[in-house]
């Protein structure tokens, strides 16, 4: 059993209201975190090893070493709450049912951080959890752990919730503050950084959600203790939202020791795929990292079981392996075509770009036309190779890493699936029945009783 | 414009209490969540005067309006249905199958993505990811997600669309 440190409360009643919160101990870590100084805080969260939690997996306290602190200037801490990943729904769980505990992260990390003011940029489409936090922001002003002077410690920090409209760009930092600010959301150059000049020209820094709600298990148990649990540098626990062909889809913690092989099959996790049917492929850290047939998913090339840690996924590099990602675990069992798969997410990209760089902005619509055909019908082995070179276009050239991101699910499509392509090519039945798993044997037997 | 299009008092509140939440210079901040309000208040889409009374509100160009409006997908740049259903369409979704209930909901309610009904109760769009992975298949109707999707489950909506008795907020 994974050791759970963010959703060890998750179950209880009512632990979405202050009153069980606080019987249950929240806040104490607040308590804990204003005795302290701030730098012994980012010191603690150095130490632990913490990894943002959004995607990019960059290194938490490093980040926040990095704040500029000119005199007189405000600073800010924002909190990216624009989940809208393929594939990733755990921020929506943190907040739905344990809000306090990111206000208690979040009022830690602004005290750390010097900031006064916090914001929490929400995707717009997750309205109804504005209310759940707007109330568990009320609820914490009141009980003293929010607004002017907090317990006495000198400390004032007001919280507001910013809700957005739609726009999975925002997720992208310099994006979610220029929508912060009012405007269009696309992202801006760097440097600066917006540890150096972020929101409004301040100072700021953007956090995930996850991220920071695990500040509050790290002040209650140290970094080091936090650092203790994992496997290398993927210390602590991680968020992992289970989608797609699998039995028990939802939000799991997992302490990022175990295999992909136990996620996928324990009745602790994902409990195997529905009606016996056998895993074909997966996409373990939401959709912009390179999917990877079950083969090459569950081992590493070297033979080892792969684990469900940013190392081992990654392991391999992009010709064997994948990454972690957001921790958004799409699973396709053996009857999902990967064409069809690809060309949703090539859509999802080609509405998604913010339209400021050419090689994204026409890439992706490239792609998904390109993509149609093949799933339509109408592709030739041409189209294969200028949907490879198209997707080659668009990565490393574009401000933000969206280009990336909508380039990878089809290169890896391609690398591991090509024949699945060539299929739709020059096989008419491609359009009423699916490739199947043809070589991308799964090593798991399919249970001998299907359920 | 701004004689016949005005926010109701208890929506100025808001609107004032969304403004105080940014620094005073900073007042453009406060753009994206007044749309929001505009536009459920103004007949669930913006339209130019509608963007115009935000503008004057916030004291900024019409354009820095429209140019965010027509920028995020949330806000409709023309007349949509009472109801509006938004089905996502994302891989993750797809695996469930979305596309059977998009094309049940396209046959039963005979329009297609992105039409409303001649009626006015109904328009269908697709939706991007909307983060219900785990709950799929999903549409978003007001305020809400409706997750498991059957098609059962959507007819029961629909009635219940039909019956008034639909709760979008």
């Amino acid at each position: 059993m994974s050791k759970k440190l963010l959703l060890k409360d998750a179950h209880i009643e009512g632990i979405r209201f202050y009153d069980t919160y606080r019987k249950q101990g929240g806040y104490g870590a607040v308590e804990t975190a204003l005795k302290m100084t701030p730098e012994a805080i980012v010191e603690e969260v150095k130490t632990s090893g913490l990894r943002g939690r959004g995607g990019a997996g960059f290194p938490t306290g490093l980040k926040w070493s990095f704040l500029a602190k000119p005199e007189g200037v405000p600073r800010y801490l924002v909190v990216n709450a624009d989940e809208s990943e393929p594939g990733t729904f755990k921020d929506r769980y943190l907040m739905e049912f344990l809000p306090h505990l990111l206000i208690e992260g979040m009022i830690i990390s602004s005290f750390a951080l010097g900031a006064n003011t916090a914001y929490i940029y929400i995707r717009g489409e997750y309205a109804w959890i504005v209310d759940i936090l707007e109330e568990a922001i009320d609820e914490a002003k009141a009980a003293g752990f929010l607004g002017k002077n907090i317990l006495g410690a000198g400390y004032d920090l007001e919280i507001y919730v910013h809700r957005g409209a739609g726009a999975y760009i925002c997720g992208e930092e310099t994006a979610l503050l220029e929508s912060l600010e009012g405007k269009r959301g696309n992202p801006r150059l760097k440097p600066p950084f917006p540890a150096v000049k972020g929101l409004w020209e301040s100072p700021t820094v953007v956090n995930n959600v996850e991220t920071i709600a695990a500040v509050v298990p790290i002040i209650n148990i140290t970094g080091a203790e936090y650092a203790k649990i994992g496997v290398g540098k993927s210390t602590g626990t991680k968020l992992i939202s289970a989608c797609g062909n699998i039995n028990r889809p939802g939000v799991y913690e997992i302490d990022m020791t175990i295999s992909v092989e136990e996620f996928i099959y324990s009745d602790e996790y994902c409990g195997g795929i529905p009606n016996g049917k056998r895993l074909k492929a997966c996409i373990p850290g939401g959709s912009s990292v390179p999917i990877v047939p079950a083969n090459l998913l569950l081992k590493t090339i070297n033979g080892e079981p792969r684990l469900m840690n940013y190392e081992s996924l990654a392991d391999g590099g992009f010709a064997t392996g994948t990454m972690m990602g957001s921790g958004g675990f799409i699973v396709l069992d053996e009857d999902q075509c990967v064409v069809k798969h690809t060309l949703t997410l090539a859509h999802f990209y080609m509405h998604e770009s913010c339209g400021q760089c050419t090689p994204c902005r026409e890439g992706t619509g490239w792609m998904w036309r390109i993509l149609s055909k093949l799933e339509n019908g109408t592709g030739t082995f041409a189209d294969i190779d200028l949907l490879w070179d198209v997707q080659r276009k668009i990565e490393g050239n574009t401000i933000c890493p969206l280009g990336d991101a909508a380039a990878w699910p089809v290169a890896a499509a391609i690398r591991h699936f090509r024949d699945e392509f060539e299929w739709h090519v020059d096989n008419p039945e491609a359009l009423t029945k699916n490739y199947g798993l043809a070589n991308y044997a799964d090593p798991i037997p399919a249970p001998a009783v299907a359920e | 414009m701004s004689e016949t299009i005005a926010f109701r008092p208890e929506t100025m509140e808001q609107v004032h209490k969304i403004i105080a939440r940014y620094p005073e210079e900073r007042k453009k901040s406060a753009l994206i969540p007044l749309l929001h309000l505009a536009q459920k208040e103004f007949g669930g889409w913006l339209a130019v005067p509608v963007m115009d009374y935000v503008a004057e509100i916030l004291s900024i160009q019409p354009i820095e309006v429209y140019e965010v409006a027509t920028f995020y997908t949330m806000f409709n740049m023309k007349p949509v249905g009472k109801y509006v259903l938004e089905v996502c369409q994302t891989g993750p979704c797809m695996l469930n199958g979305s596309d059977e209930i998009i094309k049940h909901i396209q046959e039963t309610l005979n329009i297609k993505n992105g039409e409303t009904t001649a009626d006015g109760l109904f328009t269908l769009k697709t939706a991007e990811c909307l983060g219900a992975c785990g709950y799929a298949p999903m549409m978003q109707m007001g305020k809400f997600y409706h997750e498991h999707l059957t098609k059962e489950k959507v007819n029961e909506i629909l009635q219940l669309c039909r019956e008034g008795q639909f709760a979008l907020d």
